[in-house]
């Protein structure tokens, strides 16, 4: 089993408050990680250092061979080009709480816009791999309509298609579900569990103890910027051995 | 239980309801016809004021138009169209240097819009027109090598004073436009691999256009206003030729009011272009979908803030 990402030490602070604490986390190809934890704990900020949508204050992240953000040299972090980054950033699909959609795009229009803008692919041949991926998420036939003439769940589903188009090597999800009506969860739940059976490396930030306890091969518990808990989901969501991770999940599963 | 004083209505017993189909007589609204019929008044006595008022309408008629008029008109929407397309331009320009990461770039940007915005438009039409007493040639390496009084006609000033000035606005108001598209967006953009530059183009700028598209208009119908302004410079647009006219022939208010006839003409069409504009460009945007109702209702909408 090789590693997809390694976090080493990860620190974040904005202003005086000190979100991260130092986080180590290894995640493996084929492995779906879902973090777990109470709100204002730092899983999403965790989730948004390993893409470096924020900076890290302190450590750094390991994907697929190379260090986001930098390069190593004589022994020191060499911060790269943005354009650089970029690039690493594309190895990491991100599917958002908020859809993010380009509101001005249409929903293929969306999902063509990183293969053919960043991997330079033709329209043609964006265009007939994108109808693939809103095919598997069940949104081919709203390919021409606008994001805001769709619903959370569709919007979410066209948000994980447009992540996929760049094949990626990680899929991360921030909170995927949050933002939607209760009735809407399943179908984004749904392609999410398609994705984990076919073998997506996913790391998933979420409040969906049973989405984590049925897909997840590991799950990670944060409070207060520390992974307090860390293991197989039967181990550490039926037993845990943390008197605050079990006071929170016996909140969350009351 | 008390009895109820007479101007209450008595309660209503299930008895007394009538059927689902039950007539419903609209509240009539008096003050309103009043209100409106003093508002008519008032504007037929302004209308009857001019029509037996010191005003050859014969000749308003005459000049309307008149070869020297039209041309002049003619320059006026030229000088209009160029100055905003250097407006609109300096404004994208200064826009997004004002939100640059280098503070340098910010500085100079906010210097431009501090300088611009802060004096008024008519002196800095008749600085450009004179700009010649401070640089007497223009002198680029290998590229120009001109007097700068040649290069610097009443038309290129006109073009540049409002143009500039237009841009000093219009900065402002792309960085708010930019501001407003949600961060998400570009977050989203930068995921994908998508260096600033293009995150900019493609995601950020379009997105601010349509948000910032009324103002543009606004511009638009102030620009083709404030070119009047250039009849100072001794540049040939409507207005420059009005005024040689009467001071010819004196009819002063008449040929004021011909200028009057094709500024109102020039601004009805460019608010009716505004309209169609900003329906094409909000098709998808969640603010459009509630005012479709056409033209004329938009029309009768209750003016915008700061619209012109």
């Amino acid at each position: 089993m090789s590693l997809a990402v390694k976090a080493v030490g990860i620190r974040k602070s904005f202003g005086s408050h000190e979100v991260l604490k130092g986080l180590d986390l290894e995640v493996a190809y084929g492995e779906v990680l879902c973090i777990l934890g109470p709100s204002g704990s730092g899983k999403s900020t965790f989730l948004r250092c390993i893409n470096h949508l924020e900076t890290p204050n302190g450590g750094y992240v390991w994907v697929d061979g190379s260090i986001m953000g930098y390069a190593l040299h004589r022994g020191a972090l060499q911060e790269l080009p943005v354009k650089r980054l970029r690039a690493q950033q594309s190895q990491l699909g991100m599917v958002f709480q908020h859809f993010n959609l380009f509101a001005h795009r249409t929903v293929l229009g969306n999902v063509i816009e990183g293969p053919m803008v960043v991997r330079g692919l033709s329209r043609d041949e964006a265009e007939a791999r994108a109808m693939g991926l809103l095919e598997q998420v069940g949104m081919a036939a709203k390919a021409s309509s606008y994001p805001s003439q769709l619903s959370g769940g569709q919007k979410q589903r066209v948000a994980i298609a447009r992540a996929l188009a760049m094949e990626p090597r990680v899929m991360l999800f921030d909170e995927p579900t949050s933002a939607l009506d209760p009735e809407l969860v399943g179908e984004v739940l749904e392609v999410m569990r398609n994705l984990a059976r076919g073998g997506t490396t996913m790391i998933v930030v979420t409040h969906e103890i049973g989405f984590a306890r049925e897909v997840a091969d590991r799950v990670v518990v944060m409070i207060d910027g520390e992974i307090r808990e860390m293991g197989a989901p039967q181990q550490v969501l039926s037993d845990p051995g943390d008197p605050r991770v079990r006071s929170f999940l016996s909140r969350v599963l009351a | 239980m008390p009895h109820l004083p007479h101007s209450s209505p008595a309660a209503l017993t299930l008895t007394d309801l009538p059927g689902p189909d039950v007539t419903v007589r609209r509240l009539r609204h008096p003050g309103r016809w009043i209100s409106g019929g003093l508002v008519l008044l008032l504007l037929a006595a302004i209308g009857r004021a001019f029509a037996v008022g010191q005003i050859q309408w014969t000749v308003v008629g005459q000049f309307l138009t008149a070869g020297v008029i039209v041309t002049g008109f003619g320059w006026t929407l030229l000088i209009s169209a160029c100055a905003l397309v250097l407006g609109v331009a300096l404004g994208f320009a200064f826009g997004i240097m004002r939100l640059s990461e280098n503070p340098i770039l910010r500085f100079a940007a906010w210097l431009y819009v501090w300088i611009f915005r802060g004096t008024p438009v008519l002196l800095q039409l008749l600085i450009w027109f004179n700009i010649a007493l401070v640089f007497p040639r223009l002198y680029i390496p290998g590229l120009v090598d001109e007097r700068m009084v040649d290069v610097v006609t009443p038309f290129v000033a006109a073009v540049l004073g409002l143009g500039v000035n237009e841009g000093s606005y219009l900065t402002e108001v792309v960085r708010g436009g930019i501001g407003s598209v949600d961060r998400g967006q570009k977050e989203a953009a930068h995921t994908l691999g998508m260096t600033p530059g293009q995150t900019m183009r493609r995601i950020i700028l379009p997105q601010t256009v349509r948000l910032i598209l009324p103002v543009l208009g606004n511009s638009a119908i102030g620009m083709l206003k404030f070119s009047s302004l250039a009849a100072t410079i001794a540049m040939g647009e409507m207005l420059n030729a009005a005024q040689r006219i009467y001071f010819i022939n004196g009819a002063v208010i008449e040929l004021l009011f011909v200028c009057a006839v094709w500024y109102l003409a020039g601004t009805t069409v460019l608010s009716i272009g505004q309209y169609y504009l900003e329906r094409h460009f909000g098709r998808d945007a969640a603010t459009a979908s509630s005012d479709r109702r056409g033209f004329w209702a938009w029309v009768r909408r209750p003016a915008a803030r700061g619209e012109a």
